[in-house]
């Protein structure tokens, strides 16, 4: 079955280089997402493998096929459009039935096909209305079916669900992947929604600038993100990134903040061996803090309130460091009970650190 | 288009009445200025109505009842005779067969024309609009440009190439020619709809079917209600009220009824028949007017579908 390869893939707009010499490779039965930025080139990825814009050089393989120069309704894909773009004049029959106009099928096998995604999707009851009829949420719906009719290896989503409201994306999202453990198809799925990337997919292709920041499952990108814009785009709150300096002493490394707050580093595995007085960057995510002196923490040291969020079951609290804010993951309860001015003493968790190169931004 | 847009246009009206601001109405009170407003738009509306009265009324007069001079006065009799007359045996130059010959002919020449301009334009429009054509900036371009050239100014080069294709002086030269100068504009008003056509529609249609003509005919034709009847509209009512065109190329076998009754009117010997030139008249003004009557329905109905959201 499929194995989707993008081989040095270069575009350019006029003089515009919006990728280069991109390279990707998706395996059979991957649920791959592409996450990035808005104008990172994610969606035109996915649009030079529908074969909806050309590829300036390189090269795309479905499987054993060369697909760079084949039209858009020989690659064998199906594709999911952000805003549905289902054909108005016709009823949801007929769209699922139009996805199907360029394979030569007999009816009764087109039939059997419509009446199968429906059933999946539970659109049965919907087949004889016009899009201007449904809902968002039955409109993605058959937006999904007029894809899955066409029974092939790999389906392409763009940011299919930032149309609908909460609830239903929540919904959607679980449905989708629950089709994809059905189906066991590949999956191309581009979105900025990291919430969405994480819950699905079983590998993320970070972008940005056009670049492949890092590849990887959901769990090694959130923990070990590659560099610092990985770092600093995949978590909510996001990473604490601060400057620091490395001190090596007594057997212990530690990254030593401004403000002369030492963070002890020993157990981190670096690539390369430390050197004495290397500028990083540590990377410190804000629910691996403790609102309290923890035994044999990395670090403990205290700060003042600025101020406190709740969301629901969760909470954010904001102290000020070293002239910014560092965000912590706190218990609603204690969020609550914080005054702005207020110093507490906090510590973060030994083996949870980030450490990035200051002048690279890679991780070390 | 359906119930529930209907519905939701109800509901839309309902909800700006009632936030329409409310003042309450000033008591009217009756002024010099306002009896100077009412007056002239008394007049105006007079200057049209009159003569539009006089036509009517003496259309049905008898020629006797004419020769009193009574121009404002009811027909004594109301006869159909001068219609009749009109419709079936007025002169025009030495033929006798009335207005009908020249109805016949601008609906021989309406029909051709109609079809030609309207199917090449649309499938232009929308192949400009929608695929990826070479050059199709330049050539928007050039369209855009000879939309605006005066049709007087390249008369004579359409007279010898007309000729030079057996058709000039026949109905299918007169259709011929209207069909070739509404071209650039019903191109553009068509391309200019379709661009309106979201992106991603076009997409989707080019990955599941990716086939020029049924994209066309399924999708995007289905979706072109509004435009039609708008152009439809707008070129019945060109290609019946222009009298150029076929005065030029009809030569004597394609006059259209524009022709037909300019000769009718002007070309007579003995008195002028008032009452056989206000029916003549009449009888070609109608088509237009029910064209209007009908498909003006339709034309508010296909605004309002908003056939493109869905």
């Amino acid at each position: 079955m499929p194995r989707v390869s993008f081989e040095h893939i270069t575009k350019t707009y006029g003089l515009m280089k919006v990728l280069d010499d991109l390279n990707l490779r998706i395996d059979d039965g991957d649920f791959l997402v592409l996450l990035g930025p808005s104008g990172c080139g994610k969606t035109t990825l996915l649009n030079l493998l529908a074969g909806l814009l050309d590829v300036t050089d390189g090269r795309i393989m479905i499987g054993e096929r060369d697909v760079t120069d084949l039209d858009p309704k020989d690659r064998g894909l199906a594709m999911v459009f952000q805003s549905y773009a289902l054909y108005p004049t016709k009823t949801v029959h007929g769209n699922l039935k139009f996805g199907l106009s360029a394979s030569k099928l007999p009816r009764d096998e087109i039939e059997k096909r419509i009446t199968w995604a429906a059933k999946l999707l539970q659109i049965e009851p919907l087949l004889h209305r016009k899009p201007g009829q449904l809902s968002g949420g039955q409109r993605q719906r058959v937006a999904i079916g007029r894809a899955l009719v066409k029974n092939v290896g790999v389906f392409l989503f763009d940011e299919p669900l930032s149309n609908l409201d909460a609830k239903l994306r929540t919904e959607m999202r679980l449905e989708i992947k629950k089709l994809h453990d059905q189906l066991k198809s590949t999956i191309v799925y581009v979105t900025h929604d990291q919430i969405e990337a994480m819950t699905m997919a079983t590998k993320i292709a970070v972008m940005n600038a056009g670049v492949i920041q890092q590849f990887g499952t959901p769990d090694e990108i959130y923990e070990r993100p590659a560099n610092l814009f990985v770092a600093g785009f995949i978590g909510s709150p996001a990473m604490n990134l601060r400057k620091a300096k490395l001190a090596l002493a007594n057997g212990k490394t530690e990254a030593i903040f401004a403000s002369g707050v030492r963070l002890d580093v020993s157990d981190y595995p670096f690539v390369a061996p430390p050197q004495n007085g290397n500028e990083v960057i540590a990377g410190l995510r804000p629910e691996h803090f403790t609102l309290a002196a923890t035994e044999g923490a990395a670090a403990t040291f205290t700060v003042p309130v600025q101020y406190a969020e709740r969301t629901g079951p969760d909470a954010s609290a904001y102290f000020s460091f070293e002239d910014d804010l560092l965000a912590l993951r706190v218990d609603p309860d204690i969020a609550a009970r914080l005054t702005p001015g207020q110093s507490m003493g906090v510590s973060y968790l030994k083996g949870k650190t980030n450490l990035f190169d200051a002048h690279t931004g890679q991780r070390l | 288009m359906n119930d529930m847009t209907a519905s939701h246009k109800a509901l839309g009206a309902e909800i700006a009445v009632r936030s329409a601001p409310y003042f309450p109405r000033k008591k009217k009170v009756i002024t010099g200025r306002s009896i100077a407003v009412i007056v002239f738009l008394s007049i105006c509306a007079l200057f049209f109505c009159v003569p539009l009265y006089v036509v009517i009324v003496t259309s049905f007069k008898t020629m006797d009842q004419i020769r009193e001079g009574a121009m404002f006065a009811l027909p004594n009799v109301w006869t159909l005779e001068a219609w009749d007359h009109a419709w079936n045996s007025a002169c025009s130059g030495t033929r006798c067969e009335g207005l009908k010959v020249g109805f016949w002919n601008s609906v021989a020449i309406l029909i051709p024309s109609l079809i030609l301009s309207i199917g090449l334009s649309i499938v232009t429009g929308y192949a400009l609009a929608l695929w990826n054509v070479k050059w199709a900036g330049p050539f928007l371009f050039i369209l855009f440009i000879c939309a605006f050239v005066p049709f007087q100014i390249i008369m004579f080069p359409l007279i010898s190439m007309t000729a030079s294709l057996k058709v000039y002086g026949s109905i299918w030269g007169v259709a011929i020619i209207h069909a070739i100068l509404a071209m650039p504009v019903l191109t553009l008003i068509f391309r200019n709809y379709y661009k309106d056509i979201p992106q991603e529609i076009m997409s989707a249609a080019v990955m599941d079917s990716g086939s020029f003509w049924k994209i066309f005919f399924e999708i995007i034709l289905p979706m072109s209600g509004n435009i039609l009847i708008v152009v439809l509209i707008l070129q019945i009512t060109s290609v019946w009220n222009d009298y150029l065109i076929g005065v030029t190329f009809g030569g004597m076998g394609g006059q259209p009824m524009t022709v037909n009754l300019a000769n009718l009117i002007t070309i007579s010997t003995g008195t002028v028949r008032y009452n056989d030139n206000m029916a003549a008249a009449l009888l070609t003004a109608i088509p237009p007017l029910v064209i209007y009557f009908f498909v003006g329905k339709l034309f508010v109905q296909g605004i309002t579908a908003g056939a493109i959201k869905g």
